[in-house]
Order: structure tokens, then sequence, then C-alpha cells
């Protein structure tokens, strides 16, 4: 036979077919959709294409979120069982699980990503959010937590736009598990899966007003922080908004968790397992399109293996199948909006201006849409801005240390301190280095691992608190120190 | 003998060549094996996987109960395997006991099948327990009645003891026997072996000892030809010709059943090694009962439907 040596994959694109995208939508208020007043687009960013109009909540709105929200506290959900919000939230699990085909299709829609993802990461792990947490509800009297714990009363929660719905989730579950009720904000670009997160709780049959979802964009988020009628402000974005965010709820009773940025340090020292520390870096950077706060976007790399390492490194970026995110063989898909697009383009060119070495995968981009190549940075120093600020894209910084030592002052030497990750086959090296690490999440020999069980949240300028595990629990009741 | 320069026979310099291979990380390797499983061939590009994959079967039949008869049925289906479609390529080659070599290589000749290799097991197949005369004389009759592809089986019992140089003694000598006249294949049986650093360190010895193909498995033991234990023998032999610019085979065996698992095997080759192992003379599969379901899902690409299984033929 004809020996062709090319094994080109024919496109193998998921049906959109599953999902009915309206041309409009409202707010989710008091268990009902309500109509909005002004509204916004939101775009596939993979095709520029509008999928519907979103609304923008004002005061009004929010005032309305935040009294259903209230009166569903004071007269339903904190008069219910443990057990009894428990049930809700296995419900609501097991309808997300049931429509997680409906749920990733419109993730990677309105979000960029590869179907992939949304159907191997962000949906099972969004569900499993709520399985665990159901778990908790009837159980918080036994979690070590004081003997009668407390739920604040209504929380304001604000997530971003790079996991929408794994993000709602963790935001969610625990505060419904601890008795909280809900007013919460998905991000401008990527509002369509907290909508249809607000079908599942019709479904689910939750008690009216215990979630309230309301759409917008900054403006809409600065009223759910300033609300009055809000007892706890959880937020996950950027560095920036974080600390107006802290310094707006100085002054009043709110209590606060924040999960913000991140600059995040993989190491790999001479004795790692190189082809599954490559898989790593790879990992690392370049999942969700390098759209991940905890992204391991410095590579730090012992000089000794760092041409074996890079080599690899290019070889593997090679394979990255960069297009369509609705293929099933895409592994790397849309930036999700022009406005981050041109902030990794700014950032990147500060890496050239700067002196580092700029190569980027060779792929061929769609012409419409928002892209960007797989791309990394060596001979990359501290003092550039590609290893000092959050690029949120798929950047990689590669800078190269000669000692341990070395190697964990340069992951410390930023005011973040979200995640790290260490590659070696040596036990008490990983074990070393994990103590001198100022992170809060940290990954032997492994990155970009995420389990409801495991408390996740940063060091330093990369958030107040933790969300996930047992001690996610505490940012939900009253009067729990955070551990 | 040169070794690519990269051991000069020593034990000392085996130890110092296989001590400088970095570790298999168990979880990462799994991960990635897992992840590049979820691959969706569809179309014209598993057309071509199933035409690549039957060029690339070693058809084969290991058993007690062998007979010339079975022998020569087993030749005529490698050489046409579907006798109503001649746009079917031949497989790679048949594989079968030493004693069945000149049978299978007549008949082969006889029916217009002299481009389809005889691939014979050798080295006191499968256990390689026998001595060292009896492994030579054992490859030199295959060899004598026209064998040209030897699949030897290393001495798992030195390799786990750590008498590494007697297994890579071994391969020098089984080499010398195959002379010009036959490719070497080097069965590790990787169910033996267990771990993904003990494959990837007897990937490396093999290679460097003079094999033309690695392999993993004899078929008689199970887990076999696994994803994972694919996968790093592919980083190996990537990483070899990095070092060497030596391109040598791999021969995943035992467990491939179905389309399904070949084009798994195909994707993990083009996206480990390379496009430029997708062809027979580097990529071998061992297998029997793969071939005929490679058949049953070409017809239903061509035909739109499934058709009986009494339409391909059982032998």
């Amino acid at each position: 036979m004809e020996e062709k040596l090319s094994f080109e994959y024919a496109p193998a694109p998921e049906s959109r077919a599953i999902v009915s995208i309206k041309p409009k939508y409202g707010h989710f208020i008091g268990g009902k959709f309500v109509s909005g007043n002004k509204h916004f687009p939101t775009i596939n960013p993979a095709t520029e294409e509008v999928l519907s109009q979103i609304a923008l909540a004002g005061k009004a709105d929010v005032d309305a979120a935040v009294k259903a929200a209230r009166k569903a506290y004071t007269t339903t959900w904190s008069k219910m069982s443990g057990k009894e919000r428990g049930k809700y939230l296995f419900r609501i699990a097991r309808i997300m699980q049931e429509r997680s085909r409906e749920f990733a299709v419109l993730e990677t829609l309105d979000n960029g990503k590869p179907i992939r993802e949304s159907r191997d990461v962000d949906v099972p792990l969004a569900a499993a959010h709520f399985f665990y947490h159901a778990g908790w509800a009837d159980k918080l009297e036994y979690a070590g937590l004081g003997t009668v714990p407390k739920a604040h009363g209504v929380a304001g929660q604000i997530i971003p736009w790079n996991f929408p719905l794994l993000m709602l989730a963790w935001k969610i579950a625990p505060a419904l598990a601890a008795g909280n009720t809900v007013v919460l904000k998905p991000a401008e670009t990527t509002s369509l899966t907290a909508l249809l997160f607000a079908e599942v709780c019709q479904q689910a049959e939750l008690p009216a007003g215990v979630v309230n979802i309301v759409t917008g964009d900054g403006s809409t988020g600065a009223l759910i922080v300033n609300h009055p009628g809000i007892d706890k402000i959880a937020f996950t974005g950027s560095t920036d908004v974080g600390k107006l965010i802290a310094r707006a709820v100085a002054p009043t009773k709110k209590s606060v968790t924040l999960e913000l940025g991140g600059k995040a340090a993989n190491i790999v020292f001479e004795d790692a397992a190189i082809d599954e520390a490559v898989e790593g870096i790879v990992n690392g950077i370049f999942f969700n399109q390098g759209h991940v706060c905890c992204a391991g976007s410095r590579l730090i790399l012992q000089e000794s293996v760092a041409d074996e390492v890079l080599d690899k490194l290019k070889n593997r970026m090679a394979k990255i199948r960069v297009g369509d995110p609705m293929d099933k063989n895409t592994d790397l898909g849309a930036i999700n909006s022009k406005e981050q697009l041109l902030k990794i383009r700014e950032l990147t060119a500060a890496g050239d201006s700067e002196g580092a070495e700029r190569w980027s995968a060779p792929c061929d981009l769609p012409g419409k849409g928002f892209w960007f190549a797989p791309t990394i940075f060596t001979g990359v120093t501290q003092a550039h801005r590609i290893a000092r600020e959050e690029i949120f894209g798929p950047v990689l910084s590669v800078l190269t240390f000669r000692t341990p030592q070395e190697a964990i002052d340069k992951a410390n030497n930023t005011p973040f301190g979200l995640s790290a990750g260490i590659w070696s086959e040596k036990g008490s090296k990983v074990l070393w280095a994990t103590q001198q690490l100022r992170a809060g999440v940290i990954w032997a020999n492994t990155f970009n691992k995420f389990d409801p069980t495991s408390p996740f949240g940063g060091y330093k300028e990369s958030g107040w608190g933790r969300e996930g595990g047992r001690h996610g629990l505490t940012a939900y009741l009253k009067g729990v120190s955070h551990e | 003998m040169s070794y690519y320069g990269l051991v000069d026979g020593t034990e000392a310099s085996l130890k110092k060549y296989l001590a400088s291979l970095s570790g298999v990380d168990q979880v990462g390797a799994d991960a990635r094996a897992a992840m590049l499983a979820t691959r969706s061939i569809k179309a014209a590009s598993k057309r071509w996987a199933i035409d690549t994959a039957i060029s690339m079967v070693d058809l084969t039949t290991l058993e007690g109960a062998d007979t010339p008869g079975k022998v020569q049925a087993l030749c005529s289906k490698a050489v046409r395997p579907d006798p109503t479609d001649s746009t079917v390529p031949s497989v790679g080659a048949v594989c079968v006991y030493n004693d069945m070599v000149g049978i299978a290589r007549a008949h082969l000749d006889l029916i217009g099948g002299e481009h389809v290799g005889v691939a014979a097991v050798s080295t006191a197949f499968p256990s390689g327990r026998a001595s060292m005369a009896v492994k030579i004389q054992d490859t030199q009759d295959a060899v004598d009645a026209g064998a040209s592809e030897i699949d030897m089986v290393i001495d798992r019992g030195a390799f786990l003891s750590g008498r590494y140089i007697e297994v890579f003694d071994e391969i020098v000598k089984i080499r010398e026997v195959c002379g010009d006249k036959a490719h070497l294949k080097v069965i590790f049986e990787t169910g033996e072996l267990v771990t993904y650093d003990n494959v990837r360190k007897a990937s490396f010895l093999a290679m460097a000892a003079g094999a033309d193909f690695i392999k993993t498995s004899t078929g008689k033991v199970a887990p076999a030809a696994t994803a994972p234990v694919v996968l790093v023998m592919l980083e190996a032999v990537r990483d070899f010709y990095a070092m060497t610019k030596v391109q040598i085979g791999v021969k995943p065996a035992g467990g491939i059943r179905n389309t399904k698992d070949a084009i798994k095997q195909l994707v993990l080759v083009n996206e480990t090694a390379g496009p430029e192992w997708l062809k027979p003379s580097l990529f071998r599969i061992g297998a029997s009962a793969l071939l005929n379901d490679l058949l049953m899902q070409r017809m239903k690409m061509d035909d739109g439907y499934y058709a009986s299984p009494q339409y391909v033929t059982i032998d």
C-alpha cells in the first residue's frame, strides 16, 4: 500500500443541537426568571458569533435579588435541617450529571475552552463539588468547627470567566451546605451556564430565593459588594479587583474571602521524570488556554537539564492541537475575549522588548475569533515583567537555577502565592521544597489537579481564605476562624 | 559491534548508561496515555488508520496445536485478508514457532506472498529459560529455515535480579546470529517487568544491544500491551533517535483485539514518536483476532452497516 506518513485527524465536532440558547436573558430572582432592562451581547470567542443578549443588573435588580435571598434565608433555608438541605444539593448534583453534555457544550460555546476540557474536567468537577458539599450539610456539628455552627445569612458571590460553571459550584455548593442563601454574579463574558444552572435549581425545586443569579459587569459586582443586605462576600478574580473589594468591605461587618491571581513557579529538578515533567509543564500552562489563576506560568528549570527539557517541551508543544473548541480533538481553544487577547499581546510584547527570547508552536490559527499560539519565553530573569505579572494566557516564562535553594528563592520572589509545582523523583527533596515554598497549593510530580475535598487558596496577594474541603466550609460559617 | 558508541560492552559502561536514564512517573504516564485514548478518529482518518493497522499486523499463531494446515491457512489470510476485496493490504508478517517457519515461507511464496515476512519466536519462547547454546541454536534454526524476523525474549530473571549485562550479551549474540538475514525484535514481557522504570530501562538496553524492534509481550502473560507501556517504549525510541539518528521499531503484542484498540495505538505513535513511525517497518501489532475486527470495520465504512461475521474468513 501507499505509505502516507501523516495521520490527519478528520474533524470530530461535538454537536451543539443539545443546547437551546434564547435570544435574550433576564435575571433569576426569587425562583423566577425576570426580565432585565439594559442588555449586552455575549459572544462565542472562537467565532465572534453573538450567542445571546445578557441583562445588565442595576441597583433595583440587585436589591430585589438580595431581598429574595434574605426572605428565603429567614423563612425557609435557615429553618431547614441540614439533612433536608443536603437532599437539595444531591438533587442538583445529579441533575448536573444528567445534563452534563448540555453544560459542556454551552460552556465551550460561551467560553472558548475545548469541549474535551469542559466535558472531562469542568462539568464533572462542578457536579463533584455539589456531591461533596451535600454530604457536609447534615454533619456541620461534627466538623470540629464548634458545636452549633451558624450560617452568615446572605452571601454575595462574584465569579470569573475562566471556569464559569466550576467557579459557580465552588461558591454555591459550600454556601448552601452551610445554610446560607446566595446572590451570584457570573462574569460578563460567560453568563450562559450560570443561567442554565438557574434552570437546574428550578428543576430541583430548590426553594425560591435560595439561589439568585444576576448578570452584569463590574458595576453590578460593585452593587453586590457594597450592598448593606449582604453578610458575606466571596470573590474570585484579579488581585486588583480583590484589593478594591477588601477596601470596600473593611469598614463593614461583612465577612470576605478572596481567591485572586497567581504567578506560580513550576520547579523541575534534574532528577525529575523528564517526560512526565514535560507533560506537567504543558498541563500547567496550556490547560484552559492558561486562563487559570494557579497556572504554572513560571518554569524554573535546573540548568543541568534545561536544554533537554526545552527540546522536549518544544517537541511536545508542536503537537498541541489548537483550533475549534467544539472539536473533540482540540487541546487549546480560543482566548476568552478581545480584551484578554490584547492584554496577552501587550505583556508578550514587553517580553520581546525586555530581551527574552520568544518561541511559539507552529500552528494555523483560525481567521475569526481570538487566538494565541502556545508560546514560551526563554532567557527570562526575575526583573522581566513577564516573570512578575500574571499574563493569564498560554504563555510560559522560563527561568533557570543552579541549586535547590536558588529555585526556592526565585519561586518565592513574587507578591503572589497561589500555587507551585515540584518535579523530582527524590522524595526528601520534594518534602523539603514543599516546606520552603510560600504557596497555598503545592503539587508534586503533577499539576492543575483539583478535588472538592482539597482546600484551595493563596498566600500573600493571591487571596484570603480557602475554598473546598473542610477548610472551605469555615468561610460560610459565622465565628469560625479561617485556618 | 559499535553499540552506537553508547556502551563499550563492559558491565561498568552498561550500568553507567542505564543510570543516566531519567525515571518514569507512573501516574503521569498513565494520565498521558488516558488522555490520548480520548482522541476521536473519524471518517477518512479512520479509514486510513484501518488500512495502516492491517498492514502492521503480525498475524500470529503460537499454539501447541499448530499444524502445517493451520499455518498455511494463516498465510493465505495474511496475503489476502479479504479475498473479496483486493484493495485490502497484506499484513506485515506472520508470526509462528520456529518449526513452522519453513512451511510458512514456502506457502507464502507459493501464493504470491513474497512481500509478507515470516517472524519466528525464539530463545526458548515464551519463558526464555534455557541455556545460551540452546537459544542460539533455536535462532539459527529459524534463520536457516527462512525467517526474516526473529522475535526473541529477554531473560526476565536476569533483568529483575540486576544482571543487565547478561541480558545485554544475549541480545548481542542473537543479533549476530540474525546477521543481515533477519530483523531482531526483542520481547520484554512487560507484564513481568511490571514497572515503567523497568520498561524504559529494558528499552534502552535492548536498543543499545542492537535490537531493530522492541516488543512488549509474548501474548502469554497479562497485562500485555497496555497503552502506558507502549507510550513509554515510544518515548524511548524517540529519545534514542535523538541520540543516535537510528529509528528503532515498536511492536505491541497481546490484548489488542479490536479496531478501537488498534487506532488508539496509532494515535499513541502519532503523538509520541511521531508520524515518521507510522509504517510497518517501524510499527507492528502482534495480534490474531484483531485482523477480523479491522476487516469488519472496513466493510462497515464502505457499506454503511455491520455485516454478519460470516462475511469474514475465520482463518
